[in-house]
């Protein structure tokens, strides 16, 4: 397992076993520079766009707000607060339908915009400043992993543990998208100051850039700016789909694996996105929270379509409408790429942290699935699943129902990139299957581990009455005994023996008895025929 | 307005079961085109009625298990178990033999498992085990090859045949099946099977008329090189990966050659063994049953070195001249215990790149 690190420094790219390589359709978006959005009139600000709790609230309705004022903070769950994308006033917090595949609602924070844009003044932080300090600045500037999970980036830097490399991922495998594309094109050096950043607060010595090798364009970008940078060096990866994935990344330019349930930081390594790289920029030098993020906007049914700077918070509506959105029949609108994105079901959902793409395809180019045929095993899935699983076993198992059969298969090390599914000449929707058989199984988990905590209060309640059935005889054995020592001290000092009393009562009783006793022996012997003498 | 719900991956790749399939009986052409020039036309023959009984039982089933009727029959799978044990029984067999075939295998070997992708077995290869052991006359009646015949059959004959069990002119089928020397012939196996049992060397063996043109006897030669071509294409267009069959072609060249080395004119050579009976058919079209087959790579490898194992040890030492039936049903019997030791190490279990 152990790779020599000669062979990480020479530039060497390793493989990773499957793979796909789809149509990429990122010529659709990717040949405009990004440009700008007019500011919609409402804005929907959930207070959760990251992975992890939400922050606690710090505004109520009818306060007015800046463009980059906090509106929630870390609060005691050390969460990620979000921030206003405009000025404006806050008309309502509810709970409103959110960007998430569940389309379930959670709580919203209303703006309804000034038009005046105005911002609150900014404060940027020197390089020198304390790691702890940086990353508190990153956790108040509300940074997540940009690349798509939203994981909250200050607690994936606040873990100290040696580091090897850092690895900036511009790999952008999924098809149409282009938003780090043009980011890396157009904001390379600001890209590469914000891996300096992260480099310092890590302690990593060294970074790694990697960019798959359809994206000519951003390679020559950072080869512009990278002389600057002696601790980073570009690394170019072949296409193929999911070269992206954050483990697949890994076994590319390091040839190593993350363990199973593990991170990469276990293994040295560290990943973040070329889209939160820009961010910690951002936050740091210009002490800018993240307020916006590049949106590809993408899709035949659109006739503009192009990478935007969106202001979080604004409702998908509105960027179609700009794009130029033209629905038809049972029209799909996809949060994310044709492989790993969600459709959303309202077009009043937000555009959030981890929208890195709108796509609305025409039914020609990415057609309905057709009905789902028996699987015959062919193995096709086998063949492209990067995790090296079996799609086919695990589709038998989901379907079985067998739960300790899939963790044997190892589910849990699915990464849902969609491979399978998108091979199956059965069209088998297997990803759908793999999630709700892993939903299932966190939820028997979850019961386990609450009727284990029924159990253990239950257990903890019969001790307590116990305890206290034992303690309260005690206490009554002694206040007997106290009670009685009480006595005896009052009999020495004088006191009439209340025991006299009732020795007086007994020794009555006894003699009452022997009284009646003799009585009856007498009347017997009068009444018995003297048969001795007869 | 509402728009549609739906699970990703959003694309897909449009190769559908039923395109597989398509190749595969694409890609059985030229072995068909091979058959009917040395066997003549009874294989399409027996086709048709192949298709026709696999086409009722199919629908019967369905109905019978309340499906899609429709459905069923559109995955192909079942055209091609039909066409594949139709190209395997002897081309003038009766007709009732395709049809008792055709529908064991559908009915009892496929739908009473549960129907596509629940069988355990190769419902093609059972379908002719049943046939073998039951009828092991007709089974093993293969017509000479054309070139070799005392009689050549026409179209008309070949129908006659079939339904009635004699041309119009009267020749019944073992009348037919006599050589040019007057002698009924065997198919080269059965035939080096027969004399090596009987102490006669190879040599001897394989100075027979039907030996006369091709190291795999006349026609089998040929007949084999097309499924071999047919099958090359299947991995070409990757509707079967080469560990099926190429384990299966070690697993039973390999042996014979040493077999050859040790002991030269008492053992059939690999080339022979290569190029006779249903090796290339069975290698390429019949164990790389998706369903039936081991699921991993290396798993398939096994799979296919223990058929051609299997074929090998019962061609040399078994009671059958060709084995390739046997061979895949007894590995498909071992599949469950070949996927359990040859599962993959997924990502981060500490596997090897």
């Amino acid at each position: 397992m152990s790779i020599p690190i000669t062979f990480i420094e020479q530039g060497q790219i390793w493989s990773f076993p499957g793979g796909i390589h789809p149509p990429e359709r990122k010529q659709l978006s990717n040949t405009t520079p990004i440009s700008t959005l007019p500011l919609a009139s409402e804005f929907y600000v959930p207070l959760r766009q990251h992975s992890g709790e939400p922050g606690e609230l710090l505004v109520s309705v009818g306060d007015p707000v800046l463009k980059g004022q906090a509106l929630s903070a870390p609060g005691l769950n050390n969460a990620l607060p979000v921030h206003a994308p405009t000025s404006g006033t806050i008309i309502a917090i509810e709970p409103r339908t959110i960007a998430h595949p569940s389309g379930l609602p959670d709580t919203v924070v209303v703006i309804a915009t000034d038009g005046r844009d105005q911002a609150v003044q900014p404060q940027p932080l020197p390089l020198g400043s304390d790691r702890v300090k940086l990353i508190d600045a990153l956790r108040q500037a509300g940074i997540a992993g940009l690349g798509g999970a939203g994981f909250p980036t200050a607690q994936k830097l606040a873990l100290q543990r040696p580091l090897e490399y850092l690895i900036i991922n511009g790999v952008e495998c999924e098809p149409y998208i282009s938003a780090d594309d043009r980011l890396m094109r157009e904001y390379a050096s600001e890209i590469l100051r914000g891996t300096e950043i992260l480099l310092h607060i890590s302690g990593a010595p060294k970074a790694l850039i990697a960019l798959e090798d359809n994206k000519p364009d951003a390679i020559d970008a950072f080869k512009r700016v990278l002389p600057k940078y002696p601790a980073m060096s570009l690394r170019v990866v072949p296409t193929k789909y999911p070269s992206g994935g954050e483990k697949q990344l890994i076994q590319l330019l390091t040839g190593r694996q993350v363990p199973s349930r593990g991170l990469p930081i276990d293994i040295g390594l560290l990943m973040h996105n070329v889209g939160t790289a820009y961010a910690v920029q951002q936050a740091i030098d210009e002490g800018l929270p993240l307020t916006q993020r590049v949106v590809t906007v993408t899709g035949e049914n659109v006739s503009k379509p192009g990478n935007y700077w969106v202001p979080l918070g604004t409702p998908v509506a509105h960027v179609l409408e700009h794009a130029g959105f033209t629905p038809e029949k049972a029209q799909k609108v996809i949060m994310g790429g044709p492989m790993m994105g969600f459709t959303l079901g309202s077009l009043q959902v937000p555009v959030v942290k981890i929208t890195n793409c709108l796509l609305v395809p025409s039914s020609q180019e990415l057609a309905p699935p057709r009905d789902e045929m028996p699987c015959i095993r062919c193995g096709a899935c086998a063949d492209v699943c990067p995790a090296q699983l079996l799609p086919q076993q695990l589709q038998w198992l989901a379907k079985a129902n067998d739960y300790d059969g899939l963790n044997q298969q190892n589910l849990f090390d699915c990464i849902e990139c969609g491979a399978c599914a998108y091979v199956c000449p059965s069209e088998i929707p297997l990803v759908h299957y793999y999630r709700k058989a892993k939903a299932e199984i966190r939820d028997i988990a979850r019961e386990k581990a609450k009727s284990e905590v029924a159990r253990e209060r239950f257990e903890a309640r019969q001790q307590r009455l116990e305890r206290e059935k034992e303690e309260r005889l005690e206490r009554h054995r002694q206040a007997a005994e106290a009670r009685q020592q009480a006595q005896q001290q009052a009999v020495a000092e004088g006191a009439p023996n209340p025991n006299d009393a009732v020795q007086a009562a007994i020794a009555r009783a006894k003699a009452r008895k022997a009284a009646q006793a003799a009585a009856a022996q007498a009347t017997e012997q009068a009444a018995e025929p003297k048969d001795d003498n007869a | 307005m509402s728009f549609k719900i739906a699970a990703s991956p959003h694309a897909h790749q449009r190769r559908t079961t039923q395109q597989v399939m398509r190749w595969v009986y694409v890609a059985l052409i030229p072995g068909l085109l091979v058959q009917s020039y040395f066997f003549g036309f009874g294989v399409w023959l027996q086709i048709t009625l192949a298709l026709f009984t696999a086409w009722l039982a199919e629908a019967a089933c369905m109905a019978l298990r309340g499906r899609s009727v429709s459905h069923a029959w559109q995955d192909h799978t079942a055209i091609v178990t039909a066409v594949l044990l139709a190209i395997s029984i002897p081309s003038l067999a009766p007709w009732w033999i395709i049809v008792i075939g055709t529908a064991f295998s559908i009915i009892v070997v496929k739908h009473v498992y549960g129907g596509v992708g629940q069988n355990l077995f190769n419902p093609a290869m059972a379908g002719y085990v049943l046939l073998l052991i039951s009828f092991p006359v007709q089974m093993t009646s293969w017509p000479v090859p054309q070139q070799l015949a005392l009689y050549s059959i026409t179209l008309q004959d070949t129908a006659q045949l079939i339904f009635t069990g004699f041309t119009g002119a009267g020749y019944s089928l073992e009348q037919l099946r006599m050589g040019i020397d007057g002698v009924t012939m065997a198919t080269p196996l059965d035939s080096l099977r027969t004399d090596l049992s009987q102490a006669l060397t190879v040599s001897e063996a394989t100075s027979k008329a039907i030996f006369a043109s091709a190291l795999g006897g006349v026609g089998w030669a040929w007949l084999n090189m097309a499924f071999l071509l047919g099958g090359l294409v299947l991995v070409k267009v990757r509707v079967i990966s080469w560990h099926i069959p190429g384990g299966m072609l070690l697993g039973l060249l390999l042996p014979a050659l040493l077999m050859s080395w040790f002991y030269p004119d008492q053992s059939v050579g690999p080339l022979l063994h290569a190029l006779s009976g249903a090796t290339m058919l069975g290698a390429f079209f019949i164990a790389t049953d998706p369903v039936t087959a081991a699921t991993s790579n290396r798993g398939r490898l096994y799979f296919g070195l223990l058929i051609g194992l299997l074929v090998f040890i019962i061609r040399t030492w078994g009671g059958y001249p060709d084995a390739v039936a046997f061979a895949v049903l007894l590995a498909n019997m071992v599949v469950p215990v070949i996927d359990k030791y040859t599962q993959p190490i997924a990502y981060g279990h500490g596997g090897k790149l």
